[in-house]
């Protein structure tokens, strides 16, 4: 079952784990952002909790710490932009970008020597017999925890969002915070912690490339990944799910475009290269239309500092 | 950017002990610079300059003083980082990506006592422009007769960066040589769009393995095709690049090209040192030690043995990676029956050989 020289099975099942590093890092980005705060630094979060997990992994030989330790990387970086845009009420855009740039030189500076190491294996889920299912099992049960686990996480802020106490107020403080603070929450540190999670999941992304997607260490190997990351939470109008199906779609065109390549497809190149662009811009349009600004979602106090003067 | 604010400062503190100290003797030591795209620990291209760089630094001890800078984006900042350096006291620039040809040459003009010489390119609008490259396709050469060898499915995969003359004489040699030695040869080429950037790297691998193939090179520039090869499990196997990238070794990397540019930084400085320099077009390549093969492992007796002998006769001169008869992918044709390539044909090479289905991107 072949189109165009290429598999669709083989190409469902990579994509699924070309995605996972912008999908965890867009799900903690769009949590930050629900919050009402804009952190443009998950680059630089991603690639410090690439080296922080690298380095955990290949000290204790468990990719399990390696991710742990890329989660808290991710998360401590994170902390230093919620103490300059939190207590110190520094403008979110500047130090997001700065956070950025600190993170890759940061990130090299703590990978000297770990340069063409191999860090411990990350195995597959163990389904047996399952994985033998043609076509479903390639798909479904053929993959490393991350990727299981990378879904359930998207499960889960859904759930929490939606329809827990927790999810109502982190969307109360990102909708108006005056109003969450009159109310009594202590807006400055909910987001705090809101920041402190998004870092460690970009952290979590970023290990994942490191450990898994290319696993060795190489200076600045995120390689974007964290922009487009920013760019899916806008695609995906700050849900859940829809995260999910933006990191499969950008995912899914640059294993696709790859493949068609390799398969000897006539397509050219070029507008196999800026089809996933093309497709944010054609949704951000449609999004964008007719119902105006309430239909894209955004939180209404997203990227404005909260200080409680009254 | 943290690194770049390090150095400067380092560089600050530098700059006063110096003036308080020694001033005199900084003034004597010739000072040699360099421009790298990447980073030094990129694990290919970069690195294998600054190991040169620090052959070189082993080589002139406390004589020459070196300077370097890391992942300088092509084009009008690398303007910037050359004008401090030539402002800062190189008396050498070493400019060591394509991307790097117009500033080098802009930059050159303004600074007629520096000496600067660009890695890859062909402009020398200047007397103190000097351009230095690598016969790489003799290396892609041995690496398609182990592909042609090798392969089981006939099918032969390349991992191209950019369409530019120095990648599109790396796929027809490699090709060339390996439809040689395996008529039914078939070759897919992944076109990447970047040098260095391991997620795509490695997926740019695993969809020409996806696809069957199972002798991968790759032109960019780190570890990560390899290490997606290595998942295959033995079956497919790929080519170090730049830098013999051993811990591949003895599987899936057979062999490498290595990228030796250190006789070549020693004789140009020394020439600086000498005051006897001139602008050269400089391009060596496995005779001269440039383009270095890395040893050949987890391949049968025999070739290994080929290989060998192929890698002594280009060094010899008694074999050109492209000899006739060759034509052009459209029919139309290019050598005749034993005429070897002239150089100026391979510097601005921009057509596929006969045989080889893709289109080169335009």
């Amino acid at each position: 079952m072949d189109f165009g020289g290429i598999n669709p099975v083989i190409l469902v099942a990579s994509l699924m784990v070309a995605a996972v590093p912008i999908m965890l890092a867009a799900l903690g980005e769009l949590v930050v952002e629900k919050a009402g705060v804009l952190n443009l630094g998950v680059e630089g979060m991603m690639i410090v909790g690439a080296i922080s997990g690298f380095i955990a992994a290949v000290a204790t030989g468990s990719p399990v710490v390696g991710f742990l330790a890329g989660a808290a990387g991710g998360a401590v970086l994170s902390l230093v932009f919620a103490f300059l845009t939190q207590v110190v009420l520094a403008n979110q855009v500047a130090t997001g970008l700065a956070l950025t740039m600190f993170g890759l030189g940061l990130s090299s500076l703590m990978g000297q020597g770990y340069n063409g190491i191999k860090p411990p294996l990350t195995g597959k889920v163990p389904f047996g017999p399952l994985a033998d299912i043609p076509v479903l099992g390639p798909i479904l049960f053929a993959h490393d925890w991350m990727v299981y686990a990378s879904i359930a996480l998207v499960a889960g802020v859904w759930w929490v969002l939606r329809a827990t106490r927790l999810g109502l107020i982190i969307r109360a403080v990102g909708e108006s915070h005056d109003a969450a603070h009159a109310l009594g929450y202590k807006v400055n540190r909910i987001r705090l912690m809101c920041i402190a999670f998004g870092g460690a999941m970009a952290g979590l992304g970023g290990a994942y490339v490191s450990l898994v997607r290319v696993p060795q260490w190489v200076d600045g190997m995120t390689a974007g990944a964290g922009w487009i990351a920013l760019a899916i939470v806008v695609f995906a109008s700050w849900r859940p799910w829809r995260v999910l199906i933006g990191a499969y779609l950008f995912g899914g065109i640059s294993v696709l475009q790859l493949s068609l390549q390799a398969g000897g497809s006539a397509i050219p190149v070029e507008y196999l290269s800026m089809s996933p662009y093309l497709v944010t811009i054609v949704v951000l349009v449609i999004m964008s239309s007719g119902r105006g600004r309430a239909s894209l979602n955004a939180p209404a106090a997203l990227g404005q500092n909260f200080h409680a003067a009254r | 950017m943290l690194r770049r604010t390090l150095m400067t400062t380092a560089a600050a503190g530098l700059g006063l002990a110096i003036l308080g100290g020694s001033a005199a003797l900084a003034q004597d030591k010739t000072k040699a610079c360099f421009v790298y795209v990447g980073t030094i620990g990129d694990g290919g291209w970069t690195q294998a300059h600054h190991t040169a760089v620090m052959k070189a630094q082993e080589h002139f001890g406390d004589a020459v003083e070196f300077q370097w800078q890391e992942s300088v984006p092509e084009g009008a900042d690398s303007e910037r980082v050359m004008t401090q350096m030539a402002l800062g006291g190189c008396n050498i620039i070493f400019t060591t990506s394509f991307g790097y040809m117009d500033p080098t040459n802009a930059i050159a003009a303004k600074f007629p006592n520096v000496k600067f010489e660009h890695a890859t390119g062909f402009k020398r609008e200047h007397p103190n422009v000097g351009i230095y490259n690598a016969r790489f396709y003799e290396g892609r050469a041995i690496e398609g007769l182990i592909a042609g060898r090798m392969t089981q499915t006939n099918k032969i995969g390349y991992i191209a960066s950019f369409p530019i003359p120095e990648v599109i004489m790396g796929i027809n040699s490699y090709f060339l040589n390996a439809k040689k030695v395996n008529p039914d040869v078939e070759l897919s080429v992944v076109w990447a769009y970047t040098w260095f950037d391991p997620g795509k790297e490695a997926d740019a691998a695993k969809a020409l393995m996806d696809a069957g193939v199972d002798v991968i090179a790759a032109h960019t520039d780190s570890t990560a095709a390899l290490a997606e090869i290595s998942k295959a499990g033995g079956k497919v196997i790929g080519f170090g690049q730049a830098s013999d990238m051993a811990e591949y070794k003895p599987s899936p990397r057979v062999t490498s090209i290595i990228d030796d540019w250190s006789p070549y930084y020693i004789r140009q400085i020394q020439a600086v040192i000498d005051g006897n320099w001139t602008s050269e077009d400089t391009w060596d390549g496995i005779a001269q030690g440039t383009v270095g093969i890395g040893e050949f492992t987890g391949l049968p007796d025999e070739v290994t043995k080929e290989a060998e002998a192929l890698r002594d006769a280009i060094a010899a001169g008694s074999y050109h990676p492209f000899t006739g008869p060759i034509n052009k992918q459209d029919g139309s044709a290019w050598l005749a029956e034993g005429q070897t390539a002239p150089d100026g044909d391979l510097l601005g090479m921009n057509f596929f050989v006969e045989g080889i289905t893709g289109e080169i991107p335009q």
